[in-house]
């Protein structure tokens, strides 16, 4: 229970522009701790040095990943070309990937947002028969993990025929009842009862009540449903892995792990420095995405949001 | 997760009841589509796999009925015991560790005694940014002797580290070092989050006391963040028990020391995608995905009863 409690609490205080009342104590005025300070850099360190070389080592052709000191730029700085060849390479198959997972990104994840603010606000808003059940089945699904179910997704799709089509990716994206879970509770307090009873009053429609009026209120909500749904697609892996074996299908991430097996395998081309770069070019978006949503990903957060 | 969703419902119940009476159905104008893709999407692969998993396909006879034929084989089957135990070592070792430091850095973070706090709160952070695909590769490369790190610091130290690509002892550790990088971050502000809730008071309180930093974080901090520990840890068994990506995504350069079965889920995945036991795939899938939901609900349990709730 306490867990319960504690969560969506959590998130629904840092959704919101208004702050908890910590100020009151000031922590700014205590002395800093120069030991803590070093440890803690080391833990910067770990997280950062990989990036470091990544970016470091983008930069370089070919060959001279092999022949120079791999923590230091070296030789002809190549960042450039690497990019250039990155999104010719093979007919422009990056840039292709690229426009399938944005595909995969703005359909499943926007669909799944969507999904998920209005069920999660009929939950909240209306009473109806069977509710209760629903309630049940849903929250209990919250608890399976979305990778159990990708084996099972797939032989049932392959029995159906629609592997190997952007659907084959795209549906089971539309499923996320940690969405409907977040946006039931979002609802619940965000929107007073009696703004709606006022529009009903003056005869306004259910759906044209939702969208004129409550949608608004939900946006802090749905923001932070989207980032994750966004985030959660832009990164999947599994499931196009096992769906798709066409490349014109592929999102980004399966063709960069394709594009580093055939590297790999004796008599393939090793094009080391396109996965680099290309690597660098996937982590790039993603990461303007997190520090312009900052707000919105802190309360997703501490509301203990999808990992996988 | 099924944390979340323990003891909400009845709160809603009272207030929302009465004053609707006259628009019984219209609710389900609203959660209908949700309820649709969600039929088809979790309910409907889980019913087929378990049909699935009641038949087998032999090369004489065709696709029969074989009733628990599949699971006796998966219970007797070295390939996914040695997975299991394999992501249950994961499970012992790994999470501890990244959860320990994730704790200690969120403490660092709130303890308002570190100098440039946002700095580090977002640089620890980063990784979680990144996904676990380009993750696992840059790490695949860094562990590499052609070109990546570990090339480098044989030759500046003129050592031999072991190649743990190659290596049947090193793989997991290796592997559970790429999931540390990548969570620690996420753990941390899940703590750090937790952290912020603690009202000022009681921090007011405790100077007054004179407490000291360790008795504060013993005696507030640590109390108020269970139910986020508990949290980070069923993420993390969840985690684990479906550990698939980083083992994946290094095959191709460490193919003899990950295999076909390296974890439960990497089985599965191969055997029906790459030897076509579609039967047998579906068992292993259902088999372990039992245990991850009774394993993480169990440990529900137990924090829930820990913390008096």
């Amino acid at each position: 229970m306490a867990v319960t409690e504690q969560a969506p609490s959590a998130a629904r205080r840092s959704a919101r522009p208004a702050r908890g009342s910590r100020k009151a104590w000031n922590p700014n005025k205590r002395r800093k701790s120069p030991m803590l300070t070093a440890v803690m850099t080391l833990g910067l360190i770990y997280s950062l040095l990989p990036l470091f070389w990544l970016i470091v080592n983008a930069s370089k052709t070919q060959s001279n990943l092999f022949s120079t000191n791999g923590l230091w730029f070296g030789g002809h700085f190549a960042l450039f070309e690497n990019i250039k060849q990155t999104l010719t390479y093979s007919n422009g198959e990056f840039l292709h990937w690229f426009g399938n997972t944005l595909i995969y990104v703005v359909v499943g994840a926007g669909g799944a947002t969507f999904l998920s603010t209005v069920g999660g606000y009929g939950l909240a808003k209306f009473d109806f028969p069977g509710k209760r059940g629903v309630l049940a089945v849903v929250l209990g699904a919250v608890a399976i993990p979305g990778t159990v179910l990708v084996v099972p997704t797939f032989l049932m799709f392959s029995k159906m025929g629609i592997t190997n089509t952007y659907w084959s990716v795209i549906i089971p994206s539309l499923i996320n009842p940690f969405g409907l879970y977040l946006m039931w509770i979002f609802a619940r307090d965000a929107i007073p009862k009696e703004l709606l009873e006022a529009a009903r009053v003056d005869g306004a429609k259910e759906w044209r009540i939702f969208f004129s009026i409550s949608l608004k209120l939900l946006r802090p909500g749905m923001i932070t449903v989207l980032l994750f749904a966004v985030v959660a697609t832009w990164n999947n892996y599994f499931l196009p892995l096992i769906m798709i074996n066409k490349p014109s299908l592929y999102p980004l991430t399966v063709g960069l792990y394709q594009w580093n097996a055939l590297s790999q395998t004796a008599g393939g081309t090793p094009i080391f420095n396109l996965v680099l770069t290309g690597s660098v070019l996937m982590i790039v978006p993603i990461m303007v995405v997190f520090l312009v949503m900052q707000r919105y990903w802190q309360s997703g957060l501490a509301a203990g949001s999808v990992k996988q | 997760m099924t944390v979340l969703s323990a003891g909400s419902p009845p709160r809603t119940r009272g207030a929302e009841l009465k004053p609707r009476r006259r628009r019984k159905w219209t609710g389900w104008g609203f959660i209908g589509p949700f309820l649709l893709v969600f039929l088809f999407d979790l309910v409907a692969p889980i019913v087929y796999a378990i049909y699935l998993s009641l038949f087998q396909d032999k090369l004489i006879g065709g696709n029969k009925f074989a009733g628990l034929a599949n699971y006796t084989q998966a219970l007797s089957d070295p390939q996914f015991w040695t997975g299991f135990e394999r992501v249950v070592l994961f499970l012992i070792v790994q999470v501890p560790i990244m959860l320990l430091i994730s704790l200690g850095a969120a403490l660092a973070i709130d303890s308002a005694r570190l100098h440039w706090t946002p700095l580090y709160r977002l640089s620890i952070f980063l990784p979680y940014a990144v996904p676990s695909v380009v993750g696992a590769l840059m790490w695949g490369f860094l562990y590499g002797n052609q070109f990546g790190l570990v090339s480098d610091l044989d030759s500046w130290f003129h050592v031999t580290l072991p190649n743990v690509l190659q290596s049947g002892t090193w793989i997991l550790p290796a592997i559970g070092n790429i999931v540390t990088w990548e969570f620690i971050g996420y753990n941390m502000l899940i703590f750090y989050s937790a952290l912020q809730t603690i009202p000022g008071e009681l921090y007011e309180a405790a100077e007054l006391d004179n407490a000291s930093s360790w008795r504060i974080i013993w005696h507030i901090k640590i109390p108020a963040l269970r139910p986020a520990i508990a949290i980070a840890t069923i993420f993390s068994i969840i985690g684990s028990f479906q550990l698939f990506t980083e083992p994946a995504v290094l095959y191709p350069i460490a193919t003899n020391a990950i295999g076909s079965a390296f974890t439960p889920n990497y089985y599965a995945y191969n055997l029906s995608f790459n030897g076509q036991e579609y039967n047998y795939s579906a068992t292993i899938a259902i088999v372990m995905g039992v245990i991850t939901v009774v394993v993480a609900y169990v440990f529900q349990r137990i924090s829930q009863r820990n913390q008096g709730a």
